[in-house]
């Protein structure tokens, strides 16, 4: 072992560079085998995949439909609770807190993203589902006299816990990279606002916020991709009907809770395939939000370096 | 006697001035709310963790007891059963995971930390990619080639494969980072003393990058072994003791969420039991790690 | 918070009626026994001189004796550093700054600042930069945005540059330019006060010489003080000079204020007169 690690500077450079390249060659397998498990599917069912509602074992038809619209109302929700929050939240942790208090807190807050997802899906399930149905639900429900998004039966599980329990598992990653964009604008633009007769939020509003705004959308564009592909929370409070719901109180699927349903009880080939291609849809939109997520968090570092106004 | 005009400039001084003592109360009192606001928010965000971790201690110490970490599972509604098979099981899997990824994430944070040409950013951007796929997604793919075809049947490796691959971006991240950290003067010198790269690295950049290096690393096995989602259909669970690699598997995740959404008592307070130890666990390395580096780096500066 | 004091005009208006010249009354600010601290460490000790109306007064001494910490306390600035304490007495007109009667976003619009390095909001457009203290003082109409904007342009000769751009990015500006900004920025405010805090040292000396004629420009508009350890600039700009010295207690004193011409020719402190000779600093 001791010889290999002295080897000479082209050897290593070369087995470092093997093993980086491994990356490249376990992404590209990966979307292979991907792909030659879902081409059944797409090949046979062709557009309608993406189109239609029905999802049918047992007729052999198969849509996404539902499931692309389940991913995208519970990652809406999150983000509607999770992004004023959030920004809230950051902007109390960069200016509203006494010094002294601020490590401690963001600690605390980045200690929300230490919890897995099991445990949140099990307290969102046997401890807020419970809450959901006897306290919120009645009182939206009371409040908004039961119609359109806020009738039908009250269970607990569904769209708006789904959408709750996801805001909070986000919430860190939104709350951690939006503080760090805000703490990062430069003071003499601060000073300069307070010099003018700004009280505090003023500054916060007017100056601070739309220079970190770059930054800000990158961290919700990357919480967007974490709402996305979360899986287990969601599995276990969303309540697994393969159908759309028209109420947040209603029971939905998204693509990622389907395969997690699904996945080991599907016996008949087409079945298989099909989870696969709607694994496939949410690799796609996944991919696509954290790569966007990335490069605007990236380019704001390189406009700060190099000095240029945040646009 | 003439009569002069109006200076501009005063008048509109005077107005402004107006303007400004007029509003001033409102403007201080909106911000003194907005600043309230923002406050609330911060305590609005912390609730949920209270809320959750109370109940998490609440309702799984109530299930900790010695035959909990030392049985095997029972069948619904006969007592005293455990998760020994599932601390095992997860212990085996997420053992494997780590011994492969650790050492392809470092010496991939290695290759990225010294170079940053057009191929070290296509890996970047590889690594990226990676660490922004669902984990669903991750274990169809180690179903593929494990599963389906590799092993034929359910196992423990095609767990690990999975979870491995879940941590490979994160501890490659890290290792960059903490390389990166390492003054250069450090390498420098051992160039200039004529030593060969890899011995450079051996002797002198890992050493000194290891406090970051372990919190790292202990940070991506912590989150590795949270995961459920890449356990489902590749170790499934079990309910026997096994450590065989190329066989079905329990495990903790799979324990709180097989158990989580069944109707018996019994089964759901071990749900929260193996809550309670996944998160202790979790906290016990990420805090463990972050004063493992501090000690390191304390003893190095000696 | 409708303390007669509070609301009352500017020294000058005090004495203007709407068709007469004012008549000048004596200084606008001044300080009495002034001791500006933070975190434990005092920077200016003691310092005592008035801020003549409608003249150019510039603070200088060598790097450290508290001239900028004294500066930024003349408009509350230094509020904002951890644990200040200001000791003393500093009045604009007849009001106490620091007395419970003075908000100090209300002393911000009638003292204004321009920094070391231009600061413009790089957000906004060149517009919206030079109105954006009139905004965050309450105001809204447009006739005034629109006039206050155009006369602290004219004011800091930068109009006829951005007339046709005041859309534009604020970052499109040269430096000098940018710097200019910020002064029409604190000026469409107008205030009866400007502080300059080393303006020109970030500027090459075209931008620089333009900014020190504007200084001569604009003090019967507003009263300036500046701080500067351009020797040679305080000459050239400044009416009334004020030397600070770090002591050996660590902390700044006034040692000598006056007339720039007595300050520099024929001062009364051998300190003084060391330092305006070039013998250190």
């Amino acid at each position: 072992m001791r010889r290999l690690l002295s080897v000479p500077d082209g050897a290593y450079r070369g087995a470092l560079g093997v093993v980086a390249a491994l990356f490249v060659i376990l992404l590209v397998a990966f979307v292979t085998s991907l792909a030659i498990q879902a081409r059944p599917a797409f090949a046979h069912f062709g557009f309608s995949f993406l189109t239609s509602t029905k999802w049918d074992p047992v007729h052999v038809h198969y849509g996404a439909l539902v499931f692309l619209v389940g991913t995208m109302e519970t990652t809406v929700i999150a983000l509607m609770i999770a992004f004023p929050i959030g920004l809230g939240c950051a902007l109390a942790l960069a200016f509203g807190i006494p010094q002294r208090l601020r490590v401690a807190l963001g600690t605390a807050v980045e200690l929300l993203a230490a919890v897995p997802s099991v445990v949140y899906g099990l307290w969102g399930l046997l401890v807020v589902a419970p809450w959901v149905r006897t306290i919120i639900e009645p009182a939206l429900a009371h409040i908004t006299g039961g119609h359109g998004p806020f009738g039908g039966s009250q269970l607990g599980v569904g769209l708006l816990l789904a959408g709750v329990i996801l805001a909070i598992m986000v919430m860190p990653t939104m709350v951690a990279i939006s503080r760090d964009v805000l703490a990062a604008v430069p003071e003499v633009e601060i000073e300069g606002a307070f010099a003018l007769g700004a009280t505090r939020w003023q500054v916060m509003r007017r100056v601070v916020v739309p220079s970190a705004r770059a930054g800000i959308l990158g961290a919700t564009t990357l919480a967007t991709g974490r709402a996305l592909g979360e899986t287990i929370a969601v599995t276990m409070v969303i309540g697994n009907t393969d159908r759309f719901t028209h109420s947040l109180f209603g029971q939905t699927q998204t693509m990622a809770s389907l395969i997690a349903n699904e996945f080991t009880e599907a016996t008949e080939p087409f079945h298989l395939s099909a989870l696969v291609a709607v694994g496939v849809l949410l690799l796609v939109v996944a991919i696509v939000v954290n790569l966007a997520a990335r490069l605007l968090v990236r380019s704001v570092g390189r406009q700060r370096a190099l000095g240029i106004g945040v646009l | 006697m003439t009569i002069m005009a109006v200076d501009p400039v005063l008048a509109r001084r005077a107005e402004i001035q107006r303007i400004a003592q007029a509003t001033d109360h409102r403007r201080e009192l909106l911000s003194r709310l907005a600043l309230l606001a923002c406050r609330a928010c911060l305590v609005i965000t912390l609730i949920p963790l209270g809320a959750l971790l109370v109940y998490v201690v609440i309702r799984g110490a109530s299930a900790w007891n010695w035959a909990f970490f030392s049985h095997l599972p029972t069948p619904a509604g006969i007592p005293g059963g455990g998760i020994w098979n599932a601390i095992v099981g997860s212990l085996v899997i997420d053992g494997m995971a780590a011994a492969a990824a650790i050492p392809f994430g470092i010496a991939a944070g290695l290759f990225l930390a010294e170079s940053d040409g057009r191929i070290a950013g296509t890996l970047r951007l590889a690594a990226d990619v990676l660490s922004g796929v669902p984990s669903i997604v991750v274990a169809i793919f180690a179903y593929a080639l494990l599963v389906a075809h590799g092993i034929g049947h359910f196992s423990a490796v095609a767990a690990s494969f999975a979870i491995g691959i879940l941590m490979l971006p994160v501890i490659t991240r890290a290792s960059e980072t903490a390389i990166r950290g390492v003054p250069s003067v450090l390498a420098e010198a051992g160039l200039a003393l004529g030593a060969r790269k890899a011995t450079i690295a051996r002797r002198v950049i890992l050493p000194a990058a290891l406090p970051g290096l372990i919190t790292g690393v202990l940070l991506a096995v912590a989150r590795g072994a949270g995961e459920t989602a890449p356990l489902l259909f590749t170790a499934v669970g079990s309910q026997y003791f096994s450590v065989s690699p190329t066989k079905p598997i329990a495990a903790i995740p799979l324990v709180i969420y097989q158990n989580g959404i069944q109707a018996y008592p019994d089964l759901v307070k071990i749900a929260w039991g193996s809550a309670l130890f996944l998160v202790v666990m979790i906290l016990v390395l990420s805090v463990g790690s972050r004063l493992v580096a501090a000690r390191l780096r304390r003893v190095r500066s000696e | 918070m409708n303390d007669p004091t509070v609301v009352s005009l500017p020294a000058t208006m005090a004495t203007t009626t709407p068709n007469s010249t004012p008549i000048p009354h004596g200084p606008v600010m001044t300080l009495r026994d002034v001791s500006v601290a933070f975190s434990g460490k005092v920077a200016v000790r003691g310092a005592s001189f008035d801020v003549p109306m409608n003249q150019v007064t510039a603070l200088i001494g060598p790097s450290g004796s508290g001239k900028t910490t004294l500066l930024r306390s003349l408009n509350r600035m230094h509020d904002m550093v951890r644990g200040a304490v200001v000791s003393g007495e500093i009045k604009l007109g007849n009001i106490d700054i620091y007395g419970p009667t003075m908000r100090p976003t209300l002393l911000r619009s009638r003292v204004g600042m321009v920094f070391q390095r231009p600061n413009p909001f790089p957000t906004m457009s060149i517009y919206d930069n030079a109105v954006s203290g009139l905004r965050f003082n309450g105001v809204r109409k447009k006739a005034l945005l629109d006039e206050a904007a155009e006369s602290a342009l004219i004011a800091a000769a930068l109009w006829d540059s951005v007339r046709d751009r005041l859309r534009a990015h604020a970052g499109t500006l040269s430096g000098g330019e940018q710097q200019r900004l910020c002064i029409a920025r604190a000026l469409a405010v107008e205030p009866e006060v400007l502080l300059m805090d080393e303006p020109t040292s970030s500027l090459d000396p075209i931008a620089t010489k333009r900014i020190e004629e504007l200084i001569g420009e604009l003090k019967d508009r507003v009263t300036i003080v500046i701080v500067t350890h351009n020797m040679q600039q305080a000459l050239r700009v400044s009416d009334a000079c004020a030397f600070l010295l770090m002591g050996e207690d660590k902390a700044g004193a006034l040692i000598e204020v006056g007339p720039t011409q007595k300050v520099f020719e024929s001062p009364d402190d051998s300190r003084t007169k060391d330092y305006v000779e070039g013998r250190f600093g």
